[in-house]
């Protein structure tokens, strides 16, 4: 009896936090989609997270893309397939990596720092300061953010791409000798307009996610320092899974 | 006789188990400032915030002019909260913004004045709080005064109707305080907002305010005249003004 009442009451809990955070999200997207809107602010937070993205975007891309070279041509060797080596790595890199390995960094650049400084505004009451200036702090901190990971992610998730396949080209024709042709003549081939746009799409939600759980977290961070960087912990590692979980439905929907 | 600014009603809240307020009620006229004094964690700010609709009551209402406040929302709210200055406890400066930039966020945020103006009102209410040589600095690179005079500065620049202070001087040096407490009177006397005034600083206080109410376990014990306080007979009001501790109020 006591364990159907313990699952009752945390099924209970765990509904009334979906609920709530579902009603967070449709706030922000209402107040992103009425007027009042400060470009300006939506271009310093596109400035925060994209921008300022695009180093960690750059290195993690060209890694991955070499690592993925590597892996692949000595997989891909042993059925004699070393010439498909450039459609496997782009096809890996912009159906998957690209938009899943872009929105990870991202939670963790931008995300924990987004989390941590709507916390720290909320402990401190800077977000009743904006209210009683007569300010929606919906408008102020939340709908710049999400409309800046609504741009920032599909972009960075394309460089992620482009780096990523170079990285490849590097490994695969530089070191591994595959040839220069064969490389990106196959790659045109194998990859069509619905990988792209499968990518696009995902990088894109990837933007609301990511935006979303971490801005919710430090909305509703709770007192003190430990409040603040328990909201980070916890924005970061729901971030990551959902972006795991929503990937996989994404990739069943879409390919 | 005066019109009534602020009117709370039999306010209620709790937290969880804990009764903080209980059944408050007094009003302020406009054009003058309510001290409102008691012991610390009796719920002086919880009021304060129910005042300024930053939380909800569990029972009770809060009047701004005839107009229930608590049940407010959207556009009406913003709109209601505009007439505010709330001077909190903390100051709750932006603390990404310099002092100059804090004190000019509402005039850009909320008016129309140009860039101009903005720096005319702002290098004038500097002035006033003696803040000129920090225009540039950041909260983290000034004094606890300073930025309680910033957070002053920033709740005055628009000339509210209704000021909400939350300990305007807690913390701070005798003399700070008392050149605090004069700018306060001065912003009154020029601009003639209503206002709620929580504080520690008896008597000092009691020279700048127009009536005194007394938070006494979640319910208003008195309310007076400054005079009426300093010569009531209560034990608990006598026992609080003279901070002795012996008397009804058990400090442990």
């Amino acid at each position: 009896m006591r364990l159907i009442r313990n699952l009752g009451a945390i099924s209970l809990f765990g509904l009334r936090r979906a609920g709530r955070m579902g009603v967070f999200l449709s706030q922000a997207f209402f107040y992103a989609a009425t007027p009042p809107l400060k470009f300006s602010r939506v271009l310093k937070q596109i400035h925060f997270i994209g921008f300022e993205s695009t180093l960690v975007i750059f290195l993690t891309a060209a890694f991955a893309g070499m690592v993925l070279s590597l892996q692949g041509y000595y997989s891909l060797n042993q059925f004699g397939s070393a010439a498909l080596l450039g459609p496997m790595v782009a096809l890996s890199l912009i159906r998957e990596l690209g938009p899943v390995l872009t929105a990870l960094m991202v939670t963790g650049r931008a995300g924990s720092a987004m989390t941590a400084e709507i916390g720290i505004m909320r402990i401190t009451e800077q977000v009743d300061a904006l209210k009683l200036m007569g300010l929606n702090p919906f408008r102020y901190l939340i709908v710049p953010r999400l409309l800046a990971g609504i741009v920032s992610l599909p972009l960075l998730a394309a460089i992620f791409d482009v780096v990523g396949i170079f990285g490849g080209y590097l490994v695969g024709v530089k070191l591994l000798g595959v040839g220069k042709g064969t490389y990106f003549a196959e790659m045109a081939g194998y990859v069509d307009m619905q990988d792209v746009l499968g990518g696009f799409y995902k990088s894109l939600t990837f933007g609301v996610l990511i935006t979303w759980v971490c801005c919710y977290k430090g909305y509703y961070t709770s007192f003190g320092a430990e409040g603040v960087s328990k909201a980070t912990t916890q924005a970061v590692v729901l971030s990551s899974v959902l972006i795991l979980v929503w990937d996989y439905f994404m990739t069943s929907l879409l390919f | 006789m005066k019109a009534i600014m602020i009117k709370i009603e039999n306010l209620h809240k709790s937290f969880d188990s804990l009764e903080v307020l209980r059944g408050v009620s007094f009003e302020v006229p406009k054009g003058e400032i309510l001290a409102l004094i008691g012991r610390s964690g009796n719920g002086k700010s919880i009021l304060l915030k129910h005042v300024a609709a930053l939380m909800k009551p569990d029972q009770g209402h809060v009047f701004i002019e005839d107009k229930d406040i608590c049940y407010l929302r959207g556009q009406e709210l913003e709109d209601l909260r505009s007439r505010f200055g709330f001077v909190f406890q903390s100051g709750a400066l932006f603390d990404s913004l310099t002092v100059f930039e804090n004190i000019a966020f509402p005039l850009k945020e909320k008016t129309k004045l140009s860039e101009r103006e903005v720096r005319e009102r702002v290098f004038s209410i500097l002035e006033e709080v003696g803040l000129t040589e920090a225009e540039n600095k950041y909260p983290a690179q000034i004094s606890g005064g300073m930025v309680k005079r910033t957070a002053l500065a920033r709740a005055l620049v628009r000339n509210p109707e209704i000021m909400l202070f939350d300990e305007p001087t807690t913390g701070l040096d005798p003399i700070i305080s008392h050149a605090m407490l004069n700018l306060l009177e001065s912003c009154h006397t020029r601009f003639g907002f209503s206002g709620i005034l929580v504080t520690h600083e008896i008597p000092e206080v009691f020279q700048i305010v127009q009536k005194v109410a007394l938070l006494h376990e979640g319910r208003i014990l008195t309310v007076g005249s400054p005079v009426e306080i300093l010569e009531s007979k209560d034990p608990i009001v006598q026992q609080f003004i003279t901070g002795s501790i012996d008397g009804p109020i058990q400090y442990r």
